[in-house]
């Protein structure tokens, strides 16, 4: 046990740790919930105490914004600490059933939805869309997302960018059937062995396609593939980073008008944790007759939507509003009619909000994708 | 060698240093049997005077020419022991020294192996020794001059110092005043003195003192030369104002077509200025500047029918024809006090620096709270800084009543690259405080903090007076700041009761640290400074050389070298400047012996040496040799430091460091490689 716990205290550097608090005071959860990262990172320097942490129920509020991790000023990872605990419980088999359910399916069918593998690519019927094969060259190599791929509500982003992808006369292709998940929830949700083996799986996969980039729909699978994938031969991008792009290029012109009022909302994968604020900016920017504004919490500072951190799947107590409501709050205040956003997660959990506050008269919850295919 | 080499040496103990882990008898034992090896010693303490003193008298009655001291780092007692030689009227560099505690007692536990070690370390020294030749050093004359880069407190206390002992100063300042930072001050920790008070006298000192000349507005183009004797080019850049003509009056300022409409560096944008100016009332020179940036007649070639600065000036000062001027002259020794930079708050985009007029650094509020400031002293929100951009109509000042402090912002943050405490943050902030308290004396103030560090004379008792005033200290580091209808959300933890908190206030002030300044690369390439791992200028040695550099006679004083509050600035500026004085008053300085040496017979002259030497103290001459002009190294022997680079770098091993020749340190390679 004591190699285990100085390899728990190595692992995640707990000694460095000042206890400045600045973990827990940027914590998006901490209005709503029991959990307090800092108390926590201070308690696991006991090794008596890691099997009980582990079974705090608040380890599972944590949403992986990684806030935590992003402003420690002794450059600790808090936010992996808890997916240590996690880790913990995991190999100790004590997990709901719907987080155990969740990585068994990624372990047999490649997708946390408990969804075939074989309907992975029903979402493409009646779309034109280039599949490549490993070997093939190709510049641009997509990578759908599991969420995007099963759920009904968000396979309109890749079918959207499908049809933008055509218009624009990308040189791209997807993977078809062949995709499998990249275990960022994985990750999250604590199961170490599988992300490991995930990641192995994958980067041998994504390495057998002769390609340039790999241009990721979800920020979460950009996120993994870009920090955590040390050995992918190809750039990752996220797919506003390749709009920007080809509108830079004029290869993709908005030519059609939206005289509406949007709010972007930075997904944390994607914003805070890797610095693209710019690019979703850009593209909404160019749409004729749009009014952008912003929320008073924007870019650095955005509010996160509650929907990573393995959230999808593990059950928590909640003790008031829930995150994506208030932001919905905020979004009705600046009066805008389209929630804009650039991730899966946030849709799925601002949709619900829009519905639990009956805003669905007022606003929609969009990606950003759904917004300009229609007006190319 | 006109004698055969008789060679003592002389093992020490240190205490239990060297002798718990080396055998010290068996070495001089060992030692013994060496060639040419007269006697072999060993004691408790080799650098005490009793020590010493051995040495001294085995070269008197045993008749020794070498000597080889096996004890610490040549670094720490390779001039005791040079000292001990020539006391005994050997040549000091028939010394030779045998690292055997750094290097092999201090990082070895087995004894019997370091035993064998430290043999090996003293038979190559034995070997090397015998090899050994005298050298000479040499004396050079001193400049009577400082030049002093930097006119903040730390220059103009260096330079005081240096001219009331009678010898000239140049202070060379970047901006149109002396002052620096200090002048910026309202009231200073942790007496509360005021800081124009205690600093204009010396301004007004630096700015009159016969041995002073002072280069306001000025900035040091290029430095050669060394220890002694350096040639210095200094820019005047011009101030289109004629110094000798202009009384101070300021009308031009007011008549200015700009006037109020410029942002000032001196009240860091809490308050405006004219394109001609002066940066503050008490400056010194006080002589006014024109913008060449801001000023409409100097970017556009017009301004109205005539400049209005020119129609007002009574005594004709202004003169757009002025050019920078080029001004030379030689001194004996330099010192840099060029200060720090404020960290910028945007850096931390989370605390909504660049959002929300209500979020202030420090060093604004230090603007606010001085009543030669643009609001007097009293702590008005909203007309400064972001106020600029809105429409006069639109700006709604208020006083803010709950405030926040929020403590080491730049500092102690790996996220930004500083992990140094900026060590004037705590105290500067428990001053604004109580500032604050006074000026607004039903304000809440409270201070969010990860430690507070009172650790000079009398902080501990200013923190204890500031929270008895009712000033609220709680413990945690704010993650965010953000607007909730008109008041900031302080996002935080109270970390003593293990509380998020999402405190709302009217005023959020960050307590921004110091940082290297962004234009010390132009000092590092004109001086080549080092820096140490926090990116300020690296003194020769942290405890013990504290104000040299590396390069000799060249000194740090000040925040340059390390944020520093003002006592321990004045007091380092004044070691500075004593250790200035000590080549200026003694006239000369003795030359490094160990230097590099060119055989001008195998000479190349191909120029590896002349690019590898970082002090540029080789150069390619023309010499006859037989006949042929060829071109051959030579070393400037004031410049060379008896680095080695050169040495390394010539491929006929033209090149030799004295001391360090092929032929004496190769026998001693092959006895650490073989035996």
């Amino acid at each position: 046990m004591s190699t285990e716990l100085q390899s728990f205290i190595q692992k995640y550097d707990l000694l460095g740790c000042i206890q400045c608090g600045k973990c827990t005071g940027g914590c998006p959860v901490t209005v709503r919930t029991n959990l307090n990262v800092r108390r926590i990172v201070y308690d696991t320097l006991d090794q008596d105490m890691l099997d009980e942490l582990a079974k705090l129920p608040e380890i599972w509020d944590c949403t992986a914004c990684n806030t935590c991790t992003v402003r420690c000023p002794k450059g600790l990872k808090p936010a992996e600490i808890l997916i240590g605990l996690r880790n913990i419980l995991v190999e100790s088999g004590e997990i709901q059933p719907t987080v155990r359910d969740a990585l068994e399916s990624v372990f047999l069918e490649g997708n946390p939805w408990d969804k075939p593998r074989a309907t992975r690519s029903d979402w493409m019927q009646d779309l034109e869309v280039k599949i490549v094969e490993p070997g093939e060259k190709v510049k641009n190599l997509i990578f759908v997302c599991c969420t995007i791929a099963y759920d009904p509500r968000v396979q309109a982003i890749a079918q959207s960018f499908v049809k933008v992808l055509n218009k624009a006369g990308v040189d791209y292709g997807f993977m078809g059937n062949k995709e499998t998940c990249c275990s960022s929830e994985v990750h999250n949700l604590g199961e170490e062995g599988l992300f490991e083996m995930e990641i192995e799986d994958n980067t041998e996969l994504l390495n057998s396609y002769d390609a340039e980039r790999i241009v990721a729909i979800s920020p979460h699978c950009y996120d993994a593939f870009k920090n955590q994938y040390p050995d992918l031969k190809a750039e990752v991008i996220h797919y506003t980073q390749l709009l920007k792009e080809l509108l830079e290029e004029n290869k993709l012109e908005i030519t059609g008008e939206l005289p509406q009022k949007i709010v972007y909302h930075d997904p944390c994968f994607l914003g805070k944790q890797n610095d693209v604020f710019d690019e979703p900016r850009y593209i909404l920017n160019h749409i004729p007759e749009a009014e952008i504004v912003e929320f008073e919490r924007n870019r650095e500072r955005s509010l996160c939507c509650e929907g990573g951190g393995g959230r999808m799947w593990a059950e928590t107590e909640s003790l008031g509003e829930r995150l994506a409501e208030v932001r919905v709050r905020d979004a009705k205040e600046l009066g805008v009619s389209l929630l804009a956003v650039a991730c899966p997660f946030c849709i799925l959990t601002l949709d619900d909000a829009i519905k639990a506050k009956g805003f669905e008269e007022e606003m929609r919850v969009v990606d950003i994708l759904e917004i300009i295919v229609d007006l190319i | 060698m006109n004698n055969k080499p008789k060679i003592g040496v002389y093992v020490c103990h240190c205490g239990i240093n060297i002798a718990k882990t080396v055998d010290v008898d068996a070495v001089a034992e060992f030692a013994s049997h060496l060639p040419n090896v007269k006697v072999s010693r060993e004691y408790s303490y080799m650098c005490s005077d009793p020590g010493q003193l051995l040495i001294k008298e085995d070269i008197k009655n045993e008749g020794l020419n070498r000597v080889v001291v096996a004890s610490c780092s040549p670094r720490m007692h390779e001039l005791t022991f040079r000292k001990t030689l020539a006391e005994a009227e050997l040549n000091p560099y028939y010394l030779e020294m045998a690292n055997i505690r750094e290097q092999c007692s201090w990082v070895h536990e087995d004894r019997e192996k370091a035993t064998e070690k430290a043999k090996k370390l003293v038979a190559a020294a034995v070997y090397k020794a015998r090899l050994l030749e005298p050298l000479q050093e040499n004396e050079v004359g001193v400049e009577p001059a400082t030049l002093i880069i930097g006119g903040g407190i730390a220059g103009i206390q260096a330079a005081l110092d240096i001219a009331n002992a009678g010898f000239k100063v140049y202070l060379v300042e970047k901006t149109p005043s002396v002052g620096g930072r200090m002048s910026q001050l309202d009231k200073t920790f942790p007496t509360l003195d005021c800081s124009a008070c205690i600093l204009t006298p010396k301004m007004v000192d630096v700015g009159s003192h016969p041995n002073i000349e002072l280069l306001t507005y000025s900035e040091v183009e290029d430095i050669s030369g060394y220890i002694g004797n350096f040639d210095i080019k200094v820019r005047k850049k011009a101030r289109y104002v004629d110094m000798d003509k202009c009384t101070g009056c300021g009308i031009c300022a007011e008549e200015c077509r700009l006037t109020g409409r410029i942002s000032s560096e001196y009240e860091v944008g809490m308050g405006n200025r004219a394109a001609i100016y002066l940066p503050f009332p008490q400056a010194v020179p006080a002589k006014y500047t024109i913008d060449p940036e801001r000023c409409l007649f100097l970017t556009r070639g017009k301004c109205g029918k005539s400049p209005k600065c020119v129609d007002a000036c009574a005594p004709g000062a202004i003169d757009f024809e002025q050019k920078d001027e080029i001004v030379e002259f030689k001194v004996g020794a330099i010192i840099v006090a060029t200060g720090f930079d404020v960290f910028d708050a945007s850096r931390k985009p989370e605390f909504g620096y660049n959002d929300y007029e209500n979020v202030i650094t420090s060093l604004e509020l230090e603007r606010l709270v001085a009543a030669s400031g643009p609001t007097e002293g009293n702590i008005i929100i909203g007309k400064g800084r972001k106020g600029e951009k809105k429409k006069k109509k639109d700006r709604e000042t208020f006083t803010p009543k709950e405030i926040a402090f929020i403590s080491c912002v730049g500092s102690r943050d790996e996220t930004v690259g500083n992990e140094y405490c900026s060590r004037v943050c705590c105290m500067y902030t428990a001053k604004l405080a109580h500032l604050l308290l006074e000026k607004i004396p039903d304000a809440n103030v409270r201070v969010y903090y990860m430690d507070v560090r009172a650790f000079g004379k009398g902080f501990e008792e200013f923190y204890d007076r500031v929270r008895r005033e009712g000033v609220r200290y709680i413990r945690g580091n704010p993650s965010e700041v953000f607007k909730r209808g008109d008041k900031l959300v302080i996002k935080a933890e109270n970390t003593l009761t293990s509380t998020p908190i999402e405190d709302e206030v009217d005023l959020v002030v960050l307590a921004v640290g110091l940082e290297p300044r962004q234009d010390a690369r132009e000092v590092i390439d004109l001086l080549r400074l080092s820096q140490s791992g926090d990116r300020f200028f690296m003194e020769a040695h942290p405890k013990l050389a504290p104000v040299d550099t590396a390069t000799d006679g060249v000194f740090l004083a000040g925040c340059s070298q390390g944020p520093k509050d003002i006592p321990d600035t004045v007091a380092q500026a004044k070691g500075a400047a004593s250790s200035a004085l000590g080549p200026l008053s003694s006239g000369k300085v003795m030359i490094q012996a160990q230097i590099a040496h060119v055989d001008e017979a195998t000479c190349r002259g191909c120029g590896f040496c002349v690019e590898t030497c970082p002090y540029t103290a080789i150069e390619l001459v023309t010499v006859n040799r037989v006949g042929h002009m060829v071109s051959v190294a030579k070393v400037n022997e004031a410049l060379c430091k008896g680095c080695g680079a050169c040495t390394a770098a010539c491929l006929s091993g033209s090149i030799q460091q004295r001391s360090f020749m092929d032929e004496q340190i190769l026998p001693q390679i092959a006895v650490l490689g073989g035996m």
